[in-house]
């Protein structure tokens, strides 16, 4: 039996894993993918929200800029690339203005530090690539960016180094209640803990059903994005978003702590929680709103193009509650629920707290863990000294991003293991340059196969039924 | 009776028409060399090709293979099967004849493998 | 300081060096990323390489076995598993491998030969899944030919690049149904011999003026939505048509590799992606050279090797301190004429000048002017993009011209 059961191996699950992970409790994470971060934490936007946008007074306000504010530090101890590039909020008429105004008003009664509305000119100098009908722009210096899966997959590492257990392709289907807890299904198979906790994002809504909590529900709100080459890094140096408006929040346009621009996302409710297929019509939104805003993109640098589901819950607010003894929900964890993901475990720290679970740290918790081995940004004296404690680190397998397979296999044989092609390269960035893995994909497979001793067949994209090949030459013209 | 044919002997790509008359070329037309005119007539009679492959070897690596001499269109699927019964001991030299004899032709070794 | 660094050990490398051995380079250093020289031909299994150079049909194994063996045979060194991290403009280059570790050379000539990439997936913003099953053909070719595996068994291929028409025949004969090529333009870029021996040779049908509109699939791939285009390339919605299939080859483009060269400061050209050169293949960087699908995409690897020779022979010349420019002759196109190799001339001697066009035209002819001058001019009955033209210049031609123009009429 578990102290504590997880469920959902997002950004929410992995902050709440490592928060709980000091504490002499045995912790179980559940994730019904097959690796971690494959929700929302794969695909949003990558921003650590200054804090102004939320309503004063809610949960998301509240949690955002006290995330917010400790995120750095969570990164630094995590090993992850956190960048404070600010941000702004540009506008382009009168209507723009009124609204930024108002913004900073409620961002400066709610905490957010060093708020200041740009005119035209300073805006400019700021930023050069701005289109020049800009008119204002709310600054908030504290904006920052952060790579969601990295950080997730950091969090739920350093909760494993620390005792906490991940069993992955596990989706919950009952949770039955039983003395002194509950016991979580999938299928023929089953854990049982004193504690739930469902960090289940879009899904949340259903795992909190399983207990009898049926006062809100979650829904899939799409959102496209567009990445580009590293070579279009440089346009912009803060995330630039659009006056929100009664039109939604519009397209932002952003670097990425890795050196990307992403340009996104689209927002358009949509019914299944499994539907992430990108359309044409929301490349063309894309496309259209981030020329308005910047000048000089290159969309024939597009590296990817993707869709994430954010998980709106019906509340308007992050719902965060116990609703039976024992079961704490972690739903509608939509935007800044990146931002807030370490001031929500907090939170969810004390609700356990509250309803008596005991925390005695543990005396031997390391609450670092070390940041991966990033060889294209090592000094050659650097570099030379990992070759020589390891020849791998020598070779490169990824020539897009210069990823070395002593990169690769480190990422193989760390904590959160992954399994499969994408897990890798969210891991260590091979195959996400130019040419998409088109060179080092193959030689990944291998990697993959040998590490986990599995036939170079069984090897997946990410996972289920996702095999990136289908069989041997020579098998089909002999059967036919 | 007139064919139409795209000549497959070099890049140029040819277009020619030839002359076919009771199964005998009769003509042909838009070569730009002798060897075009030969593979019209060698199309239009007794389509060849030269087909190119891998064998595993028996280490489990793949080899690339082809058949020294163009054979018999039609023969190409039951080639291939020949081929992916071979399983070829190692070192295998650029040249070397993996299988003899195959609709009169060799197969062999196209790179080589220590 | 190494006389001669060659980035790249594929056809264009060995190529090169051979040329600069045989000139009298003896301080020659080959570096290749792969495990082997002989670059992408090693994939290559096919054959239809070498009628130019030897006047014989070899695969690409056999076309690369040839350089290879010249290449040890002369004893020129190389290092293989060896990725270039970076050039400077004055010549230190900075690799690394597992042996040696990071190291720094001092060149005193650099011939740039990294060849070209596919162009991938991301780049066309396909609408729809992202499921496993979607691969550039030359992926497919290396899981395919390298590895002996099946990246799948119902295939639509993307573009009717070479690669993909051939591609489309070695999955057939593996076994595999080939439901069709589609391509976005009206006609298709791969050479008239490869859709007769590869599509015609199986009945897969080549569909011009297609395009893949959708993906479909959440883990592995289902099926595709194809749709035929207007004159503007775009999908014209009702002619949809869903094809089932498990995977999607992209042969939609080759792009020259030239991140180090932009990072040494080569000057390169918006329309090659490839660098600006003169007649020796030299960059815009005294001493630095480039030649092979690096400097502009290649039909056929015997140009490739044609070039390179040039490059190797002119790195030899400029180490034994044989520089002289004697002019300086810019070489202008209009825009039916999308490009030449070289763009520049700078010295008089017998030039022949690559070049390609940009569209398809039937009865033109081709014309180089120097102001009103007619200096040659060439009639053709078809030219098209897909196929790479030449036009031969006298030394006596371009003598104290200002600048010659490339351009074509339909006649």
């Amino acid at each position: 039996m578990y102290d504590v059961l997880i469920i959902g191996a997002g950004v929410i699950g992995g902050m709440v894993a490592r928060t709980l992970a000091k504490y002499d409790l045995k912790i179980c994470i559940l994730e019904k993918e097959n690796d971690v971060a494959m929700g929302a934490t794969k695909a949003n936007s990558a921003i650590v929200h200054a804090g102004f946008d939320a309503k004063e007074g809610s949960l998301k306000a509240r949690l955002n800029i006290k995330g917010s504010a400790m995120m750095e530090s969570v990164c630094k101890e995590l090993g992850v690339k956190y960048k404070n590039n600010g941000s702004l909020v540009i506008g382009f008429n009168d209507d723009d203005r009124a609204t930024i105004e108002e913004l900073k008003k409620r961002g400066d009664k709610g905490g957010v530090p060093a708020l200041r509305v740009l005119e035209k000119d300073e805006l400019l100098t700021l930023e050069p690539n701005l289109s020049r009908n800009v008119t204002c722009a709310l600054y908030a210096p504290s904006g920052a960016i952060v790579c969601p899966y990295k950080l997730t997959v950091a969090a739920i590492g350093n909760a494993m180094d620390n005792g906490a257990e991940l069993i992955c392709n596990f989706p919950v289907t009952d949770i039955e209640k039983i003395d002194g807890g509950f016991m979580v299904k999938s299928g023929e198979k089953s854990v049982s803990s004193r504690y739930v906790i469902n960090c289940a994002g879009l899904f949340s809504d259903k795992i909190a059903a399983m207990v009898g909590d049926e006062s809100f529900s979650v829904h899939p709100r799409r959102g496209e994005y567009i990445l580009l080459d590293k070579e279009c890094g440089g346009i912009l140096n803060h995330t630039v978003f659009r006056t929100p408006s009664k039109m939604g929040k519009g397209i932002l346009v952003s670097p990425t702590v890795d050196g990307n621009l992403l340009l996104g996302p689209t927002s358009v409710d949509i019914e299944d929680k499994d539907d992430k297929t990108t359309t044409a019509e929301g490349f063309q939104k894309i496309i259209k709103e981030a020329n308005e805003n910047v000048n000089g993109l290159d969309i024939r640098k597009t590296i990817t193009s993707f869709c994430g589901l954010r998980a709106v819950g019906s509340t308007g607010d992050f719902i965060i509650n116990s609703p039976v003894p024992h079961f704490i929900n972690a739903a509608g964890i939509e935007s800044p629920g990146l931002s807030a993901s370490p001031a929500i475990a907090m939170y969810i720290e004390s609700l356990l707290r509250e309803s008596g679970l005991m925390l005695n740290e543990k005396s031997d918790y390391e609450p670092t863990r070390p940041a991966m081995h990033r060889f294209r940004e090592a000094s050659i004296q650097e570099k030379n000294e990992i070759i020589k404690k390891d020849r791998a680190y020598g070779k490169i397998v990824c020539r897009c991003e210069t990823v070395t397979e002593g990169e690769i296999l480190e990422a193989i044989r760390r904590n959160p293991k992954p399994r499969d092609l994408d897990g890798v390269k969210r891991r260590t960035r091979a195959q996400m340059g130019r040419c998409q893995g088109g060179f080092c994909g193959p030689y990944i497979v291998e990697l993959l196969a040998r590490e986990q001793n599995i036939p170079f067949e069984d090897v997946t994209k990410s996972g289920g039924n996702s095999y990136i090949n289908l069989g041997k030459t020579k098998e089909a013209a002999k059967n036919d | 009776m007139d064919r139409k044919l795209t000549c497959i002997v070099c890049p140029l790509g040819c277009s020619m028409v030839a002359e076919v008359e009771n199964g005998k070329v009769l003509s042909v037309s838009g070569n730009t060399c002798p060897r075009g005119k030969a593979y019209a007539e060698s199309e239009c009679i007794n389509p060849q090709r030269v087909v190119t492959s891998t064998v595993r070897c028996q280490d489990g690596s793949m080899l690339s293979v082809k058949t020294d001499r163009a054979i018999p269109k039609e023969k190409m699927a039951e080639c291939m099967e020949i081929i992916a019964s071979a399983r070829p001991q190692l070192p295998i030299f650029v040249g070397d004849v993996i299988i003899k004899d195959v609709f009169g032709s060799d197969i062999i070794a196209t790179q080589n493998r220590s | 300081m190494t006389d001669l660094v060659i980035i790249g050990g594929g056809p264009a490398g060995m190529s090169a060096a051979i040329a600069a051995y045989e000139c009298g380079i003896r301080d020659i250093l080959i570096l290749e990323r792969d495990e082997h020289l002989g670059g992408i031909l090693q994939q290559c299994i096919h054959n239809g390489f070498g009628l130019h150079k030897f006047s014989e049909e070899l695969t690409g194994p056999e076309y690369a076995y040839r350089y290879e063996k010249r290449v040890i045979e002369l004893g020129i060194p190389y290092k293989l598993g060896t990725m270039v991290l970076d050039i400077t403009k004055d010549k230190v280059i900075t690799a690394t491998n597992a042996e040696d570790g990071v190291f720094q050379i001092n060149a005193k000539a650099i011939i740039l030969a990294m060849g070209c990439r596919e162009r991938a997936k991301g780049a066309l913003n396909i609408a729809g899944s992202r499921p496993a099953g979607i691969y550039s053909a030359g992926t497919a070719q290396k899981f395919v030919n390298m590895k002996g595996y099946m990246p799948g068994r119902d295939v639509v291929i993307l573009g009717s690049g070479d690669i993909g028409l051939i591609m489309a025949r070695r999955m057939t004969l593996e076994g595999a149904k080939v439901h069709a090529v589609c391509e976005l333009m009206p006609y298709s870029s791969g050479l008239a011999r490869n859709i007769e021996q590869c599509l015609n040779d199986f009945s897969i049908p080549l569909k011009t003026s297609h395009t893949v509109t959708e993906i479909h699939g959440k883990e592995r791939l289902t099926g595709v939505t194809i749709a035929r285009v207007d004159e503007n390339r775009k999908p014209i919605p009702e002619t949809s048509e869903f094809i089932p299939c498990d995977t999607l080859l992209l042969s939609v483009g080759l792009i020259p590799e030239n991140e180090l060269s932009r990072s040494m400061g080569v000057d390169l050209s918006g329309i090659t992606s490839g660098a600006t050169v003169d007649q020796d293949r030299q960059t815009s960087i005294e001493g630095v050279f480039a030649c092979g699908n690096v400097l502009h995409v290649h039909d056929l690897v015997d140009f490739v090797s044609e070039e390179a020779e040039i490059a190797g022979k002119a790195a030899a010349e400029y180490i034994n301190g044989m520089v002289e420019t004697t002019v300086n002759i810019p070489i202008k196109t209009d825009g039916k004429i999308r490009y030449t190799v070289p763009q520049v001339i700078t010295k008089s001697k017998d030039v022949t000048v690559f070049f390609r066009v940009s569209d398809v035209y039937k009865n033109v002819k081709i014309t180089v002017k120097s102001g009103d001058d007619v200096i040659v001019s060439k009639k053709k009955v078809r030219v098209a993009p897909g196929e790479m033209e030449s036009i031969k210049l006298r030394a006596s031609d371009i003598e104290k011209r200002k600048e010659l123009i490339f351009s074509l009429e339909v006649v």
